[in-house]
């Protein structure tokens, strides 16, 4: 939960590859111009940044979440309220945009954060990554589990990061191609308008469980969990709330599904934009074997993307727009990220490390290139692509006809084997 | 939508009200799952901090200083406040540069009315006293918890009582004193360094000359520590009465050997602000197995120390041993009580559950949290 918990203390660096020009698959070593004193000295930097941010909180700091927290609270209960009248247009309207918000809030900049542990240290049981629970399909307990430990500390590694991208999709030319990503474009629109589900389920780790690599009693107990937790998340939006707006009730449905599927499709972009956009770089498994201190922080800034915008819109994402620091430290307070934003960015171009950064609609349009770009597979010197798709479907195809061979005729089978 | 009016009591009820109260378990549920996942209390309390149902806070009414180097705070406890017996001490946080910190003090204010008070005593880099004496203000809301404690007076009162109290030890007893009624026959023997940092003087002296007490004090800072075998010189009788004291560690060690020897200790009630250390940990890395946290922690932090400042919401109370608040399973390694110098060791097949308040890790240990 902590980064203590992620970061390794080897301070000087042996791991060969973090030298080499190139990796094993003949990408070139982002890293490979700083030698392991400046890799060990930026490490240093970061940790001094870090101790000064946090000896500096304080009140002040406490007051923005619980001012967030109160102005997030005011304003759904208020947007509510108006949607009980939202047979009438104008409060459909105001009802529903003021919901979406108080929604988009409520998941990114309150509850984001207070599950990353980033208020822990003020000691309020309401406010504590222990204790919070959100307004996502999902339960606090499992999506930490999954995004604290695996997503923070595999970071853009492929094969071990199973964050959104490399877990459903290829998103990077060492990904090896298979026929099911020549759909990806429209799967992971889906995800966007579903996401909180789809996140729900990613959280159960299915495939750990359908692997055998995790025990099923645990597995039983998350998702009886998380069943419960959904189906209270749906009457509450779904059952509830409509039916109190009375002659509203129907306006009032379209209104949270339209709230929930807008707070969806927000997150999932601000997703999109934090690890895919066009400069991050991904790493190798080997390249994070005895990974030092200095090697992680350069990988977390180097395989992270901000977003630059209004102050509005780095709350509105939950100041995850400053992903590059939040993955730095993921427990710094959120409100203190836009402030120690520029030394990150002078530290890493004073050593010749790209800092990726740039409005939304070019990030999430940089993210989606690479969703399309990668649903074929590479392109190769004297292979045709579509000649190379062409011949994984026939392949496909002959496999579900031979597997299906037989199936309308289990009684003749049934009869020939007694 | 309140409905806290709801709470179960055991003798059967007439049918209306059964069925009321059936109703408001149904507004209940139906306001619980509007608002999923949070409680329906958590949107009250953006209107109301302090209403019902809300959990125990206070508002602050008045901070005054009580002669040099102390503060009388003025409380308007929320609803579910239960009203003290005198003696009794309660729970505050308060949040201090953003951190919230609980410290516990005697209730100084005679019982009844809609507020009681609370005297600090600064002590020098106290985060919590210099707070209140600095920069707590009239308005500001602060956390209770339920006033408790055993340092109070039977009732009906014994009628020989001597109080034995230095420094703020005289807080509890001030609390008792403004009560009524009193015993017949009070003697308060109270010590201080000088008679301008001794805490409620004017107010004993104006008791004293009423007659309801009689007051003997000690100013130390010209006069030496008052030992107890000087305690027949000012109080002859003291064997008969029954006697409540209050101050630092020592004076109640010494009081209680005292009472001891004379073959009287069950009529000597004492309070502690702080558990009576004798002995020190050896000090390492505290794992708090939950959290996934592990500090290092020297042989004086106590594990409730180490938990809270690594952010961990730590179960705690009274903070001194007495109230079980803050037990948790040690799974691993050993722990040594601060108060006994005893070593409690546990392995994960046989956990054991220890007080984090007066334990400090001795070697590396792991809790369960």
């Amino acid at each position: 939960m902590t980064s203590t918990a992620v970061r390794s203390n080897r301070i000087t660096t042996t791991t060969p590859q973090a030298q080499a020009e190139t990796s094993s698959s003949g990408k070139p070593n982002p890293i490979a111009h700083l030698s392991p004193e400046e890799i060990e000295a930026i490490g240093r930097e970061l940790d001094t940044l870090r101790d000064e941010v946090l000896a500096s909180r304080g009140a002040k700091d406490a007051e923005y979440i619980r001012g967030m927290i109160r102005t997030q609270r005011i304003l759904e209960a208020a947007s509510r309220i108006v949607l009980l009248f939202s047979k009438f247009p104008p409060a459909f309207l105001v009802g529903t945009t003021g919901l979406t918000l108080a929604k988009i809030l409520e998941n990114t900049e309150i509850g984001h954060n207070i599950l990353h542990g980033q208020w822990d240290w003020m000691r309020d049981e309401k406010i504590h990554s222990s204790t919070w629970e959100w307004d996502f399909a999902s339960p606090a307990e499992q999506w930490k589990r999954s995004h604290n430990v695996e997503h923070h500390t595999y970071t853009n590694v492929i094969g071990m990061d199973n964050d959104l991208g490399y877990n459903i999709m290829r998103v990077d030319p060492e990904q090896e191609w298979e026929l099911k990503h020549l759909f990806q474009p429209v799967t992971n629109f889906f995800t966007a308008l579903f996401f909180e589900y789809g996140i729900a389920a990613y959280d159960m780790q299915l495939k750990e469980w359908k692997d055998g690599k995790r025990p099923h009693d645990e597995f039983m107990a998350d998702l009886k969990n998380m069943l419960t937790k959904l189906s209270k998340q749906v009457t509450k939006d779904y059952v509830v709330h409509p039916l109190l707006s009375g002659t509203s009730a129907l306006t009032t449905l379209a209104a949270n599904a339209i709230a929930n599927t807008l707070r969806n499709v927000w997150t999932h972009s601000v997703i999109l934009c934090g690890h895919l956009p066009e400069g991050v770089e991904t790493f190798e498994t080997e390249s994070i074997e005895g990974e030092t201190r200095g090697e992680w922080y350069l990988r977390q800034m180097l395989g992270s993307a901000n977003i630059t915008g209004s102050k509005l819109m780095h709350v509105l994402t939950g100041n995850l727009s400053h992903q590059v620091e939040h993955h730095l430290f993921p427990d710094l307070p959120s409100n203190r990220y836009a402030q120690i934003a520029p030394r990150i960015r002078e530290i890493m171009e004073r050593h010749g490390l790209r800092y990726v950064t740039g409005p939304l609609h070019q990030q999430v349009g940089s993210a989606w290139k690479k969703v399309f770009r990668y649903s074929l597979p590479n392109k190769r010197e004297g292979v045709n692509r579509w000649r190379e798709v062409a011949a994984a479907a026939r392949e496909a195809i002959g496999d579900v006809v031979e597997n299906t061979r037989g199936i309308w005729r289990p009684q003749r089978r049934a009869v020939a084997m007694a | 939508m309140t409905v806290s009016g709801v709470t179960a009591q055991p003798q059967a009820r007439p049918v209306a009200k059964r069925a009321l109260l059936g109703v408001g378990k149904g507004i209940r549920k139906v306001a619980e799952a509007l608002a999923t996942p949070l409680l329906p209390e958590d949107f009250l309390d953006l209107i109301n901090p302090l209403g019902s149902g809300a959990d125990l806070r206070g508002r602050v009414v008045a901070v005054q200083p009580e002669g040099p180097g102390a503060t009388t705070v003025t409380i308007r406890p929320s609803r579910g406040w239960v009203p003290h017996t005198p003696g009794q001490y309660t729970r505050i946080g308060i949040d201090v540069d953003g951190v919230r910190l609980w410290r516990a003090y005697s209730i100084t204010s005679p019982v009844g009315g809609s507020t009681f008070t609370i005297t600090v005593r600064r002590i020098p880099d106290g985060k919590v006293s210099n707070h209140v004496a600095r920069a707590l203000r009239p308005g500001s809301v602060i956390h209770l918890d339920r006033a408790t404690g055993d340092f109070v007076l039977p009732y009906p009162p014994p009628a020989k009582v001597l109080f034995l109290t230095a420094g703020s030890g005289i807080t509890p007893v001030m609390g008792m004193l403004r009560n009524r009624p009193l015993p017949a026959d009070v003697v308060v023997v109270h010590s201080a360094p000088t008679a301008q940092e001794s805490l409620f003087l004017a107010e004993l002296r104006t008791l004293d000359a009423a007659g309801r007490i009689r007051l003997v004090t000690r100013f130390t800072a010209d006069d030496g520590i008052l030992t107890p075998d000087q305690l027949d010189g000012v109080v002859p009788d003291w064997r008969e009465r029954e006697a409540w004291a209050c101050g630092p560690a020592a004076m109640l060690d010494d009081a209680e050997s005292h009472w001891e020897a004379a073959g009287l200790r069950e009529r000597l009630h004492t309070e502690r602000f702080r558990a009576a250390v004798v002995a020190v940990g050896d000090g390492g890395a505290i794992t708090f197995d939950q959290s996934e946290r592990t500090v290092e922690a020297d042989a004086a932090t106590t594990i409730l120390d180490a938990g809270e400042d690594a952010g961990i919401l730590m179960p705690a109370g009274c903070r001194m041993g007495i109230c079980f608040n803050c037990v948790l399973p040690l799974t691993e390694g050993s722990v040594r009580d601060l108060r006994t110098g005893e070593l409690t060791t546990a392995d994960p097949q046989d956990p054991v559950r220890i007080q984090t308040c007066v334990s400090a890790a001795a070697g590396a240990c792991r809790i369960t949290i």
